[in-house]
């Protein structure tokens, strides 16, 4: 059985289609799902295995980015989300989706009734920027990222992606508990602007919760399945696929495996 | 009761915006400013209790994490003991508050209905000593646009009760008029008709036996503006003895016509131009112009103009999904100084900044990828830029075709209609003037992008139900050219009454003509108009039946039940007198300056490659998401670090398929003031062999006009059209590149407060698209590999005229680059198919700063050097010296890589063209260029190089 995505479009959505394209392509069954039928109750998300938040501008990111949906998530889905975690399911936040689930309060951790720890704040260069970045794998904890290679190039393209947390015992959690699963890095040297495009603290471009399965992540992985998405694939040659595939595959795998 | 929300960044976090505004600060020459603090503002009417001010601050507003917040009182986080000063700034009433908006929704999810408006504002507080004089400075040039802020007043009304106007119909008395009334009637509503026109449409009215009501007038004045008629383009134009009778028909459409091309779907007839894509998919392709709303408010204008082009692909058949956004401005020089920018103008580098962002939270938000573009900077855009926006669709291939019948249902859909906008047809089709910025406030406009992505998204899924049978955007001219244009062979009946509006007190006249943004127009046969309702409602986009289509050929327009306009399609569409225009032709520039000796070219080269027009433009194309939809095949950067200029962009719009299209231009300003036949020849040229340089596929490949004039009322400026345009079909014809979509802006002047009027340079930007088989064939020009050989390809010729390096000896020539293109199409027809054959390592196409500009780019893009010597390169016969041959911009030019063991078999394909092996790759940092005897002119380390090129916009 092909695991059922709910790739979760609200107003301003806008990498819903690659998304699900790209858990398409991984051998699952994605569908693209409206908020109001949650919300409505003629979609419930106990139908599906995988919850997917995918990249974009939802309700403009005006106050500040994906904060409108992660109210809606936090003040009017709460039940149904803390359900499908503990039913050992998987979220995954790409962009606008991350910085949607650090405000919800599905990351660090599922709690609804907590105040916010970490957030994505506005990049240190002031403005939008889309460009390639290397990225250093933490494989343990994370189901999305098991068996990834220690290095992947994926693509950013955010104007509110700086990773900060809320005071230092936060960072320290997330150290101790592996959650740390992508950071920006610099194969050749030292990792400063541009390869942490955007400020990050401790160069995080995204985390996990502690059971491995809710991932945010500001990079988009979903712009690399093809090869020819590469930015040099004319001088290196096209692989065989993306190095974002995997990503996906991982995501599958743990329903089909 | 009034609430206010204050937040800011936590003083140990990095703001921005504050930090920008003390770069810019010292930018405007204010070097007192030592340090800004930025709050954002929320007003909230409604009564709220303290706990509701605290939750809405708290749940929503706030970021615990880097934000400080307070309620009803200021923040402080300045250092108050140093001399400091605070200003608040706020949107003009009427003026579209997106951020408010979303506020009031989000109040609203927390359960709070006591909610009843909200309105934001931004106070900067400054730490300096600054005189008045620099306040009021930093306030008009820096913090605000008067066009649509104002600093906010301690006892000012933030928020106004909403009024009706009282309805009454209003006719407007013509019979009695005389030529001159008629004349001043026209200025005075601000009609922009000519006497011939008014004099027709008192003719008609006579005959009726009744005056027009100010409806009616409005109708006739948006559809017969130069806007939306191309009354100029397509009247009748005296020419050296001869009247051509439509110069659009004579030269454009023509050439299309005549290549008859069957992949061409649907050209000049609809919102925009279809071409087939595959078996199942079309694409579709237009270009439009927003300069006057983006003179006077660089960011709203700029990003409405992306919104309104995105709606005519939107618009086009019964609407293709929008993939890919070019961008091609035309400003003044940035680095001006201020004292030298015209009252009533703002800075180039203001205009430019804006534009960009503007483009950029646009076409970001929609989820549209920003691919191909290019800016060009000239002394006579300072008080008129130019902005053109392009967008490409992709639709089906059973959905091209509206199928306009009687008794539909009329549905505007998506946005509401407010006072935005009023006149945008017909004030685009006047002059700027230095007063421009307080007469035009009502042209002016802010988008919402997240209403059009969502207008999108439904009006798709519709669509695909069959839920329609016709569709049309609300562009210039509003809901009146929406259905006039529409409904103009069956006839319409429309209750103005019901268009849902912003905010009270439209007359029904606003209603009809505002420009407000995200509106379509969609036609419902009754038998859907339930299930169509219920599909945008599930979304939250308003859709709302305003009338229906009827079967006797006239418009009536009706508020309350009173018919307040009533039309006849006949005469509003075929009514208006043509016009008739003079136009003479004579070169302004005549032969050529004497060469002075030959200056070390090492530095002739760092020049031109920091020249605006030829340097980096990373700054900008970052800023665009250029991958979003997934499909980018080769970016706007390439290079192994990617940041070199690729030449033309190409993108796979499906995911599920390799086909994909290349996207490029062409625009050379400098060559028109020479002679606007070469410029249009030239450009024409560039987009082709930018879309060859990459792989493209030349038999598929489809052309896009858009003509930026002066005053054409002025015979000289026309006859300079009169030539573009014929080149235009010329080229067209031999390079068998139908043009498939285009549009002009004329009266691109700007008269500043002296009195005297300043032209634009005759601006025809050319956009190429082509449908490439297999995008794994693209080829990029970043040098790949140390021994691999180049090729020059082309021919090169004594042609400085309008060249960076003409400008650099500051010599005027009229040695324009010309184009041959029998001869060029042989060349590129052999160059793609070595490129089929997998030869091609590396092209880039010759053009601003010649041979040694490409050279160049192509080793620093590749991070790796190269030697190239220039004897018996093709055309050296004719060249005298060797900074010609280094610097002349000749046409259909390409440097080309080709590994070794290829280079013969590409040698045989390219024998017949002009082409000669000059060199190779060098496996080290230095680009080394010798001259036509061998002898080296350029020897730079590539860094250096690239340097040069980086550091102009490097902001």
């Amino acid at each position: 059985m092909k695991p059922r995505v709910i790739v979760l479009r609200a107003a301003g959505s806008n990498c819903d289609v690659e998304t699900k394209y790209a858990f398409d392509c991984a051998g699952a069954d994605a569908e693209l799902v409206h908020i109001n039928r949650l919300k409505e109750k003629s979609v419930r998300l106990s139908d599906y295995q995988i919850l997917a938040i995918p990249g974009g501008f939802t309700y403009g990111d005006d106050i500040s980015a994906g904060k409108v949906l992660a109210n809606e998530l936090r003040y009017g889905l709460a039940d149904q989300l803390t359900e499908f975690h503990a039913n050992d399911k998987l979220i995954l936040g790409i962009c606008n989706g991350f910085q949607v689930l650090v405000k919800a309060g599905l990351l660090p951790a599922v709690d609804f009734t907590k105040a916010q720890s970490v957030t994505l704040t506005f990049n240190d260069s002031g403005k939008f920027e889309d460009r390639w970045v290397h990225l250093r794998v933490a494989a343990d904890k994370c189901v999305f990222a098991r068996n990834m290679p220690a290095s992947v190039y994926f693509p950013v393209a955010h104007a509110e992606g700086k990773f900060v947390v809320h005071d230092a015992g936060v960072l320290e959690r997330l150290k101790r508990n592996q959650q740390i699963v992508f950071q920006y890095d610099n194969p050749f040297g030292r990792v400063e602007y541009p390869m942490n495009p955007n400020g990050s603290v401790d160069h995080i471009a995204g985390i996990c919760d502690p059971q491995g399965r809710i991932l945010g992540l500001m990079p988009h992985p979903e712009r690399h399945i093809d090869p020819t998405q590469h930015p040099q694939w004319t001088r290196l040659g096209a692989a065989e696929t993306g190095d974002g595939l995997p990503l996906f595959r991982n995501a599958v795998r743990y329903f089909t495996d | 009761m009034i609430t206010r929300i204050e937040l800011a960044v936590k003083e140990e976090f990095y703001d921005p915006e504050a930090q920008s505004i003390v770069a810019a600060s010292r930018d405007l020459g204010i070097d007192s400013v030592e340090s800004v603090c930025f709050y954002r503002v929320y007003y909230l009417l409604g009564d709220l209790a303290v706990a509701q001010k605290a939750e809405i601050a708290q749940k929503l507003l706030a970021d615990r994490v880097v934000d400080n917040v307070a309620i009803d009182e200021q923040l402080n986080q300045c250092d108050k003991e140093a001399p400091h000063w605070t200003v608040e700034i706020t949107y003009n009433r009427g003026v579209t508050d997106l951020v408010a908006q979303t506020a009031n929704k989000g109040i609203k999810d927390l359960g709070i209905a006591e909610i009843q408006e909200v309105k934001t504002a931004r106070r900067y507080e400054f730490v300096g000593k600054l005189t008045g004089d620099q306040k009021a400075i930093i306030t008009e040039k820096l913090l605000m646009n008067k066009v649509i802020e104002h600093v906010l007043q301690p006892d000012e009304t933030i928020f106004f009760p909403t009024r009706e106007v009282p309805f009454e119909p209003v006719h407007v008395p013509l019979a009695a008029l005389n030529e001159q009334e008629l004349q001043r009637l026209s200025k005075e509503r601000d009609l922009f008709l000519n006497l011939q026109e008014m004099k027709t449409i008192q003719t008609y009215y006579d005959q009726l036996g009744r005056d027009p009501s100010d409806v009616e007038l409005e109708m006739l004045a948006q559809t017969w503006s130069e806007h939306c008629s191309h009354k100029t383009l397509t009247g009748l134009v005296d020419y050296e003895g001869k009247t051509i009778d439509n110069l659009l028909k004579q030269t454009i459409f023509r050439v299309t016509r005549e290549l008859d091309k069957p992949w061409c779907v649907s050209v000049f007839k609809d919102n925009a131009g279809i071409i087939r894509f595959d078996d199942t998919d079309n694409v579709c392709f237009k270009v439009e112009t927003h300069n006057h709303p983006s003179a006077m408010e660089p960011y709203g204008g700029a990003n409405t103009g992306i919104g309104g082009v995105i709606r005519d692909p939107l618009g086009t058949g019964l609407g293709a999904k929008p993939v890919m956004n070019t961008d091609v401005f035309c400003f003044g020089p940035v680095d001006i100084a201020h004292k030298d920018v015209p009252k009533g103008v703002l800075h180039p580098k203001r205009v430019m900044q804006g534009v960009v962002a503007g483009v950029r939270d646009y076409g970001n938000r929609m989820g549209i990828p920003t691919l191909n573009g290019s800016i060009f900077f000239d002394d006579r855009y300072i008080g008129n830029p130019l902005v053109f926006c392009g967008n490409i669709g992709i639709m089906p291939k059973d959905k091209c075709e509206k199928n306009v019948v009687a008794g539909d249902a009329i549905l505007v859909v998506g946005g509401r209609t407010g006072r935005d906008g009023i006149h945008g047809a017909t004030a685009s089709s006047g002059e700027l003037h230095s007063e421009s910025e307080g007469t035009w406030s009502g042209a002016v406009q802010i988008g919402n992008p997240i209403v059009e992505k969502k207008l999108v998204d439904t009006l798709l899924k519709a669509r695909d139900q069959g839920l329609y049978r016709a569709i049309t955007d609300c562009g210039a001219g509003g809901l009146s050219s929406a259905i006039g244009e529409l409904a103009e062979t069956t006839g319409a009946r429309v209750d103005l009454d019901k268009v849902p509006l912003k905010y009270h007190g439209l007359t029904y006249m606003e209603i009809w003509i505002s420009e407000a943004q995200e509106r379509m127009v969609i036609f419902v046969p009754p038998e859907n108009v339930e299930r169509a309702l219920s599909l945008f409602a599930g979304e939250d986009v308003e859709a709302t039946v305003i009338g229906h289509t009827t079967d006797d050929r006239v418009l009536r327009l009706y508020y309350n039940g009173t018919l307040v306009g009533e039309m006849e399609m006949a005469f509003l569409h075929d009514g208006m007198p043509r016009l008739v225009r003079k136009a003479t032709w004579e070169p302004v520039i005549t032969g050529s300056d004497e060469l002075p000796e030959m200056p070390d070219l090492n530095e002739a080269l760092n020049h031109i490659l920091a020249a605006p027009n030829v340097c980096s433009k990373e700054w900008v194309i970052r800023q665009y998401d250029h991958e979003v939809q997934g499909g980018s095949v080769l970016k706007p950067l390439v290079g192994v670090k990617n940041d070199g200029p690729g030449d033309a962009s190409i993108t796979r719009p499906r995911l599920d398929s390799h086909r994909a299209i290349a996207v490029s231009n062409g625009l050379n300003p400098k060559y028109g003031l020479v002679d606007p036949y070469w410029m249009a020849a030239s450009a024409i040229d560039e987009a082709i062999r930018n879309i060859v340089a990459v792989g493209g596929n030349l038999e598929r490949t489809a052309l896009l006009d858009n003509f930026c004039w002066g005053n054409t009322d002025k015979p000289d400026r026309l006859g300079g059209l009169v030539r573009a345009a014929r080149a235009c079909y010329d080229l067209a014809k031999v390079y068998k590149t139908p043009f498939i979509s285009g549009k002009d802006s004329l009266n691109n002047e700007f008269q500043n407060d002296a009195g005297e009027t300043i032209a634009i340079p005759p601006t025809l930007l050319i956009s190429a698209i082509s449908v490439m088989p297999d995008a794994r064939k693209a080829v990029s020009m970043d040098l790949k590999k140390a021994g691999n050989s180049l090729y020059l390809v082309g021919r090169t010729l004594d042609e400085l005229g309008g060249s960076h390096y003409g400008d650099y000896l500051n010599i005027v020539s009229d040695r324009v680059p010309k184009v041959d293109p029998e001869e060029a199409l042989q060349t590129y027809r052999a160059l793609l198919q070595a490129m089929q054959e997998g030869l091609v390592r590396a092209c880039h196409d010759c053009s601003e700063g010649g041979i040694g500009v490409a050279a160049a780019e192509m080793a620093f893009a590749g991070g790796t050097g190269l030697d190239i010597s220039l004897q018996e390169i093709p055309g050296s016969e004719v060249l005298e010296r060797d900074d010609i041959a280094i610097f002349s911009e000749s046409n259909s030019r390409f440097l080309v890589e080709v590994e070794e063991k290829n280079g013969q078999r590409f040698d045989n394909l390219l024998s017949d063209c002009a082409c000669k092996k000059i060199g190779r790759v060098m496996d080290n940092n230095t680009v080394k260029i010798r001259g036509l005897n061998g002898i080296v002119r350029i020897e730079q380390d590539m860094e250096t190089l690239k340097q040069s090129w980086q550091k102009t916009l490097g902001w």
